[in-house]
């Protein structure tokens, strides 16, 4: 599958109410690529999706996927191109059954038999509600619903995918479920876009990092410079503390170590006890 | 909350299982568990709404500064018992033009005097960081900002008993931090007791004194914090130890010996 490439050029983006939550946004994302964007609450990480399906339109500047402006074309064209799972999954889920639910979207794309019934079963597969298929949505918790909602979006096949907080209020199995979706939809060329509050699963399973503020990138790179020490100044300015691991292979002078299995890595070869706390200014974590 | 075994009014399987648990004032009680193991349900039945409005059956009993709430009326329990639902958006009563009022709200319904009700919702709204959203349309809030309207309404009430489902969850790490805070400055402060139903394991160590984690219905391990948060079984019952947990452990398993520096690193 060849995703198209995204282009954000200088998109800027304010609410009715004059909230102003994009402010000139310039950024490519290339087919194929894994990008999680961290920020605060209320930093623009949400708007910003919203404009890659038509859902929300640039006040200033333009979206561009593979080159051709977005405001031109049809929002039901978009809907195959770019899929996007909602935050909260009560705005999107609707239909009285799992499986309604499910096929609504590759429906409306155009699938019919046994392609419908193979993306929704696949879907469903992946996030670990396969024996739902007849249950109402609302009988699900909410952390299932929010799975189910991940799953109908995934059911559509779009070379784009957009995750907006997969991972919140899900247990470690559910968290495991969404880490395999991202990597399964990866394996297959799709461009994973997720936005996320956790650093653990923005370092571990994305290639590429977004930090926003105030409707801007201020931090833009692989998991090992955006969680670096040279970053952490613009990182606390963003609120937001790097993974304990960098922290802890900052302390101990083993470089930028932003995952467990990173640290470990660069524990395991000497295996000797590491150098004392080489720099008296390291900040401490909490 | 002795011996509860509770029974949603459409299954014929007990939901809870045969749970003992006490919420002490000024105390919290972490609570931990995977998908479906009636942490929600544990929720709505300490705070007495199930049966008392949900439905559903309950065995065992449930009291509330040893009254039993099963003689208590809905509103007389909302007096005790602060309860913020998972979904903090389902909350907000999508009635009032701004924050501030949404948060008086309930203070108001308390009857209490309007210096008291101005008073209260400005210490709520302090207490989570969201003085600035006052005039804000409730309706047009992100999810985060959200959560934090519903949290100060609930603490505005000033509820002896607090009961969280969840209620960091679609927080950034800032705003999860703030709101730790906030909670034990509130069970210390005001005495309230407080029962903090969490996925973010990193809230429990931080402010837990004690937890309990349910698997199935039932309370599987109980005790004080760091002691249930460093059990080897955490991720077979579907929970993430913490960082510092997880590091640890694979350090260990890649026979990676904690040297003080590494220790000290770690701390």
């Amino acid at each position: 599958m060849t995703a198209p490439t995204i282009e954000f050029d200088g998109v800027s983006f304010t609410y009715p109410d004059e909230t102003r939550a994009l402010d000139g946004v310039t950024r490519r994302i290339e087919p194929g690529q894994t990008v999680a964007i961290v920020g605060q609450n209320g930093s623009g990480k949400s708007t910003l999706v919203k404009h890659l399906n038509g859902l929300l339109r640039p006040s200033e500047g333009r979206v561009l996927l593979d080159g051709a402006d977005i405001a031109e074309v049809h929002v039901a064209k978009l809907a195959g191109r770019v899929g996007l799972a909602f935050q909260d999954p009560d705005r999107q889920l609707f239909a009285g059954r799992v499986s309604a639910e499910m096929a609504f979207g590759p429906r409306n794309l155009g699938m019919r038999g046994a392609e419908l019934a193979g993306h929704v079963r696949a879907a469903l597969e992946a996030v670990g509600l396969a024996a739902e298929a007849e249950s109402h949505p609302y009988d699900l918790g909410y952390s299932r619903r929010k799975l189910l909602a991940i799953a109908s979006v995934l059911a559509m096949g779009t070379p784009i995918l957009i995750l907006d907080e997969p991972t919140t209020g899900q247990d470690s199995r559910g968290v495991a479920a969404v880490r395999a979706v991202v990597a399964g939809a990866a394996a297959e060329g799709r461009t994973v876009i997720a936005v996320s509050h956790d650093m653990r699963f923005a370092a571990e399973c994305f290639s590429r990092i977004l930090v926003m503020r105030d409707g801007r990138v201020v931090l833009d790179g692989p998991p090992e410079v955006v969680f670096g020490e040279a970053s952490w100044p613009e990182l606390r300015a963003t609120y937001l503390e790097p993974p304990l691991p960098a922290v802890v292979g900052a302390r101990l002078g083993l470089g930028d170590t932003p995952t467990e299995a990173s640290l470990v890595a660069a524990l395991a070869p000497a295996r000797v006890a590491p150098r004392a706390v080489t720099d008296a200014r390291t900040p401490r974590n909490g | 909350m002795i011996g509860a075994t509770y029974r949603y009014s459409r299954t014929g399987r007990p939901v809870l299982r045969d749970v003992d648990l006490t919420i002490e004032p000024g105390r919290v009680l972490g609570v931990a568990g995977a998908n479906d193991a009636g942490k929600t349900t544990l929720c709505l039945v300490a705070s007495g709404m199930a049966p008392a409005v949900v439905g559903g059956r309950l065995e065992g009993s449930v009291s509330i500064d040893g009254v039993d709430a099963a003689g208590l009326a809905p509103y007389e329990l909302a007096q005790r018992c602060g309860l913020l639902l998972q979904n903090a958006s389902t909350q907000l009563t999508h009635t009032t033009a701004t924050v501030f009022e949404e948060v008086a709200f309930g203070p108001c319904n308390l009857g209490l005097a309007a210096g008291e009700v101005v008073e209260r919702v400005w210490w709520a709204l302090r207490a989570v960081g969201i003085e600035g959203l006052a005039p804000r349309d409730p309706a047009k809030l992100s999810g985060g900002q959200g959560q934090l309207v519903a949290l100060a309404a609930v603490l505005a009430l000033r509820p002896k008993y607090l009961i969280l489902d969840e209620p960091t969850t679609e927080l950034d790490p800032a705003g999860t931090a703030l709101v730790a805070d906030a909670l034990v400055r509130t069970a210390r402060e005001t005495g309230a007791g407080i029962l903090l139903v969490e996925h973010k394991t990193e809230v429990l160590a931080r402010i837990a004194d004690q937890m309990v984690l349910l698997d199935g219905g039932s309370v599987v391990l109980a005790g004080p914090t760091a002691d249930v948060l460093s059990d080897p079984r955490l991720p077979d019952l579907g929970v993430e130890p913490p960082v510092r947990v997880r590091l640890e452990r694979d350090l260990r398993a890649a026979s990676i010996e904690l040297s003080p520096a590494l220790r000290e690193a770690l701390a």
